[in-house]
Order: structure tokens, then C-alpha cells, then sequence
């Protein structure tokens, strides 16, 4: 276990260096640096303000020596500020990251229920299993983004059950807006669990020691959930923990439809809005985050199952 | 077999709609880029079978103008991503060392990052700091297959990489380099042919992917740009009139779907046969 982590966290380390690097010659070539943004905003400022302007905040420097200044400030704990927000940028990650991992948490949560229910049936049933083949194809097509669109017309635009999007304001209650983001990124993940399950938990029924349940006069119920489920519950398990880390940052579409605050709208519209210094340090978050959930399930899986020799 | 006849057979509807659409433009009489403001939000009828937009464009045509850009990029980006990412796989499997070590170690790297916040990164970089007219079609649709090749080549190469590995230590191999073969001859007459089937599962997988994410990006206004037609765009501008036309929001996710589960049919009837 600790061989492991002494080894992967510094890939993690190297990994986000490259990625702030790459990320930050990208951001070199896109419009709008903060003197131009000053100059188009203020129009008594003359081209030598400009040029001022540039000397003052180190803009006239070349991109690698800026990149080292930054880095040296983050590796002192000086995250900055967002221009966007007029905030330190902590304080506008931090409940970013607190919304993002509400809203994944309870889809994943969610998905996973339903796809080991789905999957079950068609391991226990083998006729349905053509039906939930078909709801897992619709689930893994289905552009998430659509599928919000689509709900919001019928929940909140036809029905008006439902707020369409936003966030709650202080005082309200938040589930409202939790839950129409929440099916959403459920109904596409939940396709994949359906499926693995399906195929996990028939290839367990056929081992002897569920005939030996059988024998023994134990119920189907029994049999699946507590003799086949727990051993096709590693992968599935690593799975989740996988998609988890991932949906941090792939929950960014959602976000965008439903007008949600987190990690994914927040680098959006960082991106969108100039804010690069808020727009990096998010990137690098999520980059971080998902490396570190994907370092998780490893270490689960090993200790879950520890015939997985180490490596 | 079946699976694969059902999505090839929708793959091909789909790209003779895309292809048909200047002769329904030119049957119907009406210009799918020219603004009817009097015709704002018509409801489905004769003469707009599907309604129309915001600017009275009619989403029919629309909808097939913008099967060509998303189709076209989808199968362009999968092309390249497969033919590098074949190319990367099999150079890694046949020198081994440290070319195989550090693709893969890149590719490993490459799959462990967050993709879409990148991708939308990458695509706000501005085309004319790389000397590109901004805003030509013909830019973006460069730009967005670039950046979708990025990531997309990493599935092909991982599978072609290893069926080459398991080819390479094949019998035929070993006969064929006994004889004489050079070694490009057997790459290209013994290996290469026996990369067709997972590559060909891989692409399927990519051009799906790839439609997908042309999609999201267009959605964010990260892709390609109005007044051209693309799905994602498409549905950006109709979420923004969901309460006057909810019906536009409708058609082109309908046909993203059906692009992606064709795909999905042609990947999963290859792997199966």
C-alpha cells in the first residue's frame, strides 16, 4: 500500500507540473491579457498607459519566466486572485469544489443503485436482458446535455415542478435544484454499472459456490445479494470511484445547462471571462482531484481484493 | 451481425441526409442560412416540417447542414485519431524500449486527465495567435478535429499496440522474417492487416466520441460558430428558447443520438463477430 502511494504521488506531482505548463502556453495564445482588457474597458488610457501597465504587472516578460513566477507564488501557498469574482481564488474554489462533489456524489450514488438493480435483473432474468441492453445502449448515447434540456422542458417548463436551474438561494431549500442535475448525470452513468453488473453477477452465478447455495436451499434473493454481489462488487466499486474523479470536472455540462455553480461552470466561465490565473489553478483541481480518485480506487481494489498482486 | 447491419444502415441514412440537403434546400426554395423574421419560432407545419428558429430559419434544413459539419467532423477526427493512433501503437509494440515506454507512459498520462476541461481550454485559444483566419469555417473545423485527435488517438494506439505485440510473436511473423522478409514488409503484409479488426472497433468507438464532444463544445460556444449549423450549436441556441419553442431543443439531440448509438451498434457488432 504505501510502495504504491511513495510511487504514484510524485507521477501525480510531475503530472500537474506538465499539465500547468502545457495549460500555460495555451493560455499565452488566447485573446484578451489584462492590459488589453484595461485598454478596451477605459478609454482615456493612451498606448503608453498600456505599456505601463504591461512593465507593472510583468506582462512585458517572456511566458516562461512569468510561468516560474507564478509557480514560485503557488508553491508559497499565494493562490491570487480572480479577475472575474474580485475574490482570492480560494474562496471561490472552495465552495465550487464543496457543490461539485454534492452533486456527483449523490448521481454516482444514485446510478450505481440503479444500475445493480438493472444489471441484477438481467442476470436473474435472462429475458429482460435484451431490455436492459437497450436502456444501457440509450444511456451511453444519450448527449447528457440534451437529456437536461429535455428535462427541464418537461419538469420545469411543462409541469413547473421543478426550478430549471440556478442555485438556492440563502434560506431555501437546496434539493430542488439538486434533483433534475442529479437524474441527469445519473441516467448516462448509470448505463455503464447496468452493464458491468450484468456481466459480473452472471459469470458469479455460474460458480459452484452458488450451486452449493442452491443446494443448501438458500432464496435467489439470498444468492444475489449475498453470495454473487459481493464478489462483483470489486470492479464495480473501482469503477465508481474512477467515474467519481472524472465527473468533477466532466460534471462541467451539466453545470453549464442547469446554470449550477462548480468546478466545471467555474472553469467555463473563467475561460470564457479572461480569469486565467482562476481558470489554471481549477484545471489544476480537477486534475488533482480525479489523479487522486483514481489512485483511490487502486488501493480499494487491492484491499477489497488482495489476490491483486502488487505491482 | 445484425447490430452492425442496424448501425451501418443508420450511419448511411444519416450521411445521405447530410448529403441531400443543398437538393431539399433548392426543392423547398428556401435558404437555410437567411433570416424570415415573420416566420420566428413557427410552429412544425407543411411548409416548415420541423418549425423554424429564432430567426426563422427553417430547422429541417438547418438540422441537415449541420449533419455535415458534425458528421464530417466526427469522421474526421476518428480517421486521424485511428491512422495515428495505429501508427503510435504499432511503432511502440515493434521497437519496444524506451519508444514504447514513453508513448505508453504518455498515453497513460493523457487518459488520467480531466478531458473536457482541457478541451475547453484548448479550444479558447485564439486561431489567429497561430496565424489562422479567425472565425472561417474551415479553421474551426480543423481546430476542433485537432484538438479531438489529441485525446482520441490514445484508445486505437493502446489496442493496436497490443494485437501488434501478440502478431509480432506470432509463428507466420517468425516464418516471414525467416524468409527474408524485411521488416516493413512485415509490418505492413503480416501485422498491419491484423490491426483491422480492433481499429475498426476503436474508430467506431472514436467517431461516436468524437460527435459527442464536437457537440458539447459547440454547445459551449467553444466550437463551431453561428451562422453556421452545427448540433451543438443548434441546441445551445434552442435551450435559450425552450419556453417559446421547446420542440428545437428536441430534433438535435434526436439526431446526435442516433449518431452515437450507430456507432455504438457498428463498434459492439464488430467486437462481437
Amino acid at each position: 500500500m504505501l510502495r504504491i502511494i511513495a510511487l504514484r504521488l510524485p507521477q501525480i506531482a510531475l503530472t500537474l507540473v506538465l499539465l500547468s505548463l502545457a495549460a500555460w502556453f495555451a493560455i499565452g495564445l488566447m485573446p484578451g491579457d489584462p492590459a488589453s482588457l484595461a485598454l478596451v474597458s477605459d478609454p482615456r488610457l493612451t498606448a503608453e498607459d498600456a505599456a505601463r501597465l504591461r512593465a507593472l504587472h510583468g506582462l512585458d516578460q517572456p511566458l516562461i519566466a512569468r510561468y516560474l513566477a507564478w509557480a514560485g507564488a503557488l508553491l508559497r501557498g499565494e493562490l491570487g486572485y480572480s479577475r472575474l469574482y474580485a475574490q482570492p481564488v480560494a474562496d471561490v474554489l472552495w465552495p465550487a469544489l464543496r457543490s461539485t462533489l454534492v452533486l456527483v456524489g449523490s448521481a454516482v450514488g444514485l446510478a450505481a443503485l440503479a444500475g445493480v438493480a438493472l444489471g441484477g435483473l438481467a442476470a436473474l432474468r435472462p429475458r429482460t436482458a435484451p431490455f436492459v441492453d437497450a436502456v444501457a445502449l440509450l444511456g451511453q448515447a444519450i448527449p447528457g446535455f440534451w437529456l437536461g434540456i429535455l428535462l427541464i422542458i418537461l419538469f420545469a417548463v411543462g409541469l413547473g415542478w421543478l426550478p430549471a436551474g440556478g442555485a438556492p438561494q440563502p434560506g431555501e431549500a437546496g434539493w430542488p435544484f439538486l434533483v433534475l442535475p442529479v437524474a441527469t448525470i445519473a441516467f448516462g452513468q448509470m448505463a455503464a454499472y447496468a452493464r458491468h453488473a450484468a456481466a459480473a453477477l452472471s459469470a458469479e452465478l455460474h460458480r459452484p459456490f452458488i450451486t452449493s447455495a442452491r443446494a443448501r436451499g438458500a432464496g435467489e434473493g439470498r444468492i444475489l445479494w449475498r453470495h454473487a454481489l459481493p464478489n462483483a462488487a470489486v470492479p464495480l466499486l473501482t469503477l465508481l470511484a474512477l467515474d467519481a474523479g472524472a465527473l468533477v470536472s466532466g460534471a462541467l455540462v451539466t453545470e453549464t445547462v442547469f446554470a449550477r455553480p462548480g468546478m466545471g461552470k467555474l472553469l467555463y466561465d473563467a475561460v470564457m471571462g479572461n480569469d486565467y490565473n482562476l481558470a489554471l489553478l481549477a484545471l489544476l483541481l480537477v486534475a488533482l482531484v480525479t489523479m487522486l480518485a483514481t489512485l483511490a480506487a487502486d488501493l480499494a481494489q487491492r484491499w477489497l481484493d488482495p489476490r491483486i498482486e502488487e505491482r | 451481425m445484425t447490430r452492425l447491419r442496424l448501425g451501418l444502415l443508420l450511419l448511411a441514412l444519416l450521411a445521405l441526409a447530410a448529403l441531400s440537403a443543398p437538393l431539399l434546400e433548392g426543392w423547398m426554395g428556401r435558404d437555410a442560412f437567411a433570416p424570415d423574421l415573420f416566420a420566428r419560432y413557427a410552429p412544425p407545419s407543411a411548409e416548415y416540417p420541423l418549425g423554424a428558429d429564432e430567426l426563422g430559419r427553417d430547422l429541417l434544413l438547418r438540422l441537415l447542414y449541420g449533419a455535415r459539419v458534425s458528421l464530417g467532423v466526427g469522421v474526421a477526427a476518428a480517421l486521424a485519431a485511428a491512422v495515428l493512433g495505429t501508427a503510435l501503437g504499432l511503432l511502440a509494440a515493434w521497437r519496444g524500449g524506451w519508444v514504447d515506454a514513453a508513448l505508453m507512459r504518455l498515453a497513460d498520462g493523457l487518459l488520467a486527465l480531466p478531458a473536457l476541461p482541457i478541451l475547453v481550454l484548448l479550444a479558447a485559444v485564439d486561431p489567429a495567435a497561430l496565424g489562422l483566419p479567425r472565425g472561417a469555417l474551415a479553421t474551426d473545423m480543423l481546430r476542433i478535429t485537432a484538438i479531438l485527435v489529441l485525446f482520441g488517438w490514445v484508445g486505437v494506439a493502446r489496442l493496436a499496440r497490443a494485437t501488434a505485440l501478440t502478431l509480432l510473436a506470432s509463428d507466420y511473423v517468425r516464418a516471414a522474417r525467416a524468409l527474408g522478409v524485411t521488416e516493413a514488409g512485415v509490418l505492413w503484409r503480416h501485422v498491419l492487416p491484423g490491426l483491422a479488426a480492433p481499429v475498426a472497433v476503436a474508430s467506431a468507438l472514436a467517431v461516436a466520441g468524437a460527435i459527442l464532444a464536437e457537440s458539447v463544445l459547440s454547445f459551449l460556444g467553444l466550437g463551431i460558430q453561428p451562422p453556421v449549423p452545427s448540433w451543438g450549436n443548434m441546441l445551445a441556441n434552442a435551450q435559450e428558447a425552450v419556453f417559446a419553442a421547446p420542440l428545437a431543443a428536441v430534433w438535435p439531440g434526436l439526431a446526435i443520438l442516433l449518431a452515437v448509438a450507430a456507432c455504438a451498434l457498428v463498434a459492439d457488432g464488430v467486437a462481437r463477430k
